[in-house]
């Protein structure tokens, strides 16, 4: 038996099929994975991400303690509720994990971090935050629900009764506070929506007031497919503290201005920008049919030359596609071995799908 | 607990078999086993003709979750795939012990279908695994 969330009972009552997950015990799917998928493409769905780790790091300090931490830059963060995405990073550059951090006040910046990573991610912030004039504290009463799809704003905005009012207003990327629960629009499908952090007290009965107000139950299982076709990584899948950022794709989320910012990692990854990766991480679409699955080996120009990281059939394209490192000079097309069979990818620039619509 | 049907003989490896008219077998996968699997997104069919031993791999459910061997019961040889499958995956799920079979196969031997588990063994395996 692993860990629960404070919705365990309300998954069970859902007839969810429960799995491992990293420790937790989290629904797969409430029947079928597919349906869930296009539900949230579609109109409008909920996962509990309770499982995820919510820090909040507090203090005089917090900012250029964040500044340091992170590749990506708080200072970009001017408005309070703001949110970022950012990469944590080693000294050689690896990949520590991937985090959202919200700006909530002067003193206050919110991190929410990985569930498989919390211990190592938690040693690692304590570590490096004694060096500064700065509180870490893991907010572990809390729960997490994701609300996402075309029409998940709407739907929520009716569970949330008065706490709604004024979340018209509230732009992409960021969050808002109401009492001691955090509305914001963040999320990990391609979809608008709100990630709502909350106590885990009062997590059943929101739950409730979410399936009222026709918001459906998906399970990890379409989380996972619902990214996939957003363009979006996986912790430990995709890239690690054996990958750097721009061999994951995540170049973009570095800030390199101003020259001046030592945050960890920075001498090792400018080298690497200066001299040039060998690897990076590209889209695959399946030309033929069979399904891209993690770990398959990637053939360009007749040679093994790399992995599939992240595999799945595109519930909206009707494909398989996948993430996959390969060499840097890959042009437009690979082989993937697929059950001792060579057969055709197309190489793409993701994300595959964004707002319910096609991009590739 | 899923439906066994009484009529059909099962494979340990989740396996239906039907005896047709015909002398021929059709085989699919079982309740337990989509319901294993998840929905089902691609099925690879095997060729008419084709000859198989007894635990043979000869064809290919994929879900979103995984790939997943489908094992002739019998030693015989492929009559019909079911063709329909290769855009209707999902009938596998919807229907596994009708419009969801996956092919037919003659049996060199019919005795060999005998040593198949009738409908309580299946039931049993399937309630030990679910412990």
């Amino acid at each position: 038996m692993g860990k629960q969330t404070a919705l365990y009972d309300m998954h069970v009552s859902l007839n969810a099929k429960m799995v491992d997950f990293g420790g937790w015990d989290m629904p797969i799917n409430y029947g079928s994975q597919i349906e869930e998928h296009h539900q949230i493409r579609n109109d409008a769905g909920m996962f509990d991400v309770s499982h995820m780790t919510v820090v909040d790091v507090e203090g005089d300090d917090v900012k250029s303690f964040l500044q340091k931490l992170l590749a990506n830059d708080v200072a970009r963060l001017k408005d309070k509720g703001k949110a970022l995405y950012s990469c944590m990073l080693k000294e050689d550059a690896g990949v520590i994990d991937d985090l959202i951090v919200y700006y909530m006040d002067d003193g206050w910046y919110r991190v929410v971090v990985n569930a498989s990573t919390r211990e190592k991610d938690l040693a690692w912030i304590n570590q490096q935050a004694a060096a500064f004039n700065v509180t870490v504290t893991e907010r572990d009463g809390m729960a997490m629900i994701a609300v996402q799809g075309p029409n998940a704003r709407a739907k929520a905005n009716k569970a949330l009764g008065d706490k709604a009012e004024g979340l018209d207003e509230l732009g992409v990327f960021f969050a808002v506070m109401r009492d001691e629960m955090m509305i914001a629009r963040t999320g990990y499908t391609g979809e608008d929506g709100y990630e709502i952090i909350l106590p885990n007290e009062d997590a059943s009965s929101f739950w409730a007031a979410l399936l009222e107000a026709e918001v459906k139950p998906c399970g990890l299982g379409a989380r996972d497919t619902l990214r996939l076709e957003a363009g979006m990584n996986l912790y430990g899948t995709d890239m690690d503290e054996s990958t750097s950022p721009l061999e994951a794709a995540l170049g973009w989320t570095i800030a390199w201005e101003p020259e001046d910012r030592d945050f960890i990692g920075r001498t090792v990854l400018a080298k690497q920008k200066k001299d040039g990766v060998k690897n990076k991480l590209v889209g695959l679409v399946l030309e033929e049919k069979g399904v891209l699955r993690n770990h398959q080996k990637v053939f360009v120009d007749g040679l093994e030359s790399g992995e599939v990281t992240s595999g799945s059939f595109s519930p909206t394209l009707g494909k398989a596609i996948a993430f996959a490192r390969v060499p840097a000079t890959t042009g437009n097309s690979c082989k993937v071995e697929i059950r001792g069979k060579q057969v055709s990818a197309a190489v793409v620039k993701p994300p595959f799908v964004r707002n319910g619509k096609a991009c590739i | 607990m899923s439906n066994v049907p009484t009529e059909l003989r099962y494979t340990k490896t989740h396996e239906w078999v039907a005896r047709n008219d015909d002398g021929t077998l059709t085989v699919g996968i079982t309740e337990h086993a989509q319901e294993l699997l998840g929905d089902m997104v691609f099925v690879e069919i095997p060729e008419e003709g084709t000859t198989f031993a007894a635990g043979d791999d000869c064809a290919v459910v994929e879900s979103v979750k995984a790939a997943s061997d489908i094992y002739s019961p019998v030693v015989g040889e492929v009559t019909e795939g079911n063709e329909a499958l290769a855009d209707a995956p999902e009938t596998i799920n919807n229907d596994p012990y009708g419009d969801g079979w996956i092919f037919k196969i003659k049996p060199e031997d019919e005795a060999e279908i005998d040593e198949l588990m009738d409908s309580d063994a299946y039931a049993e395996l399937i309630a030990a695994e679910e412990h």
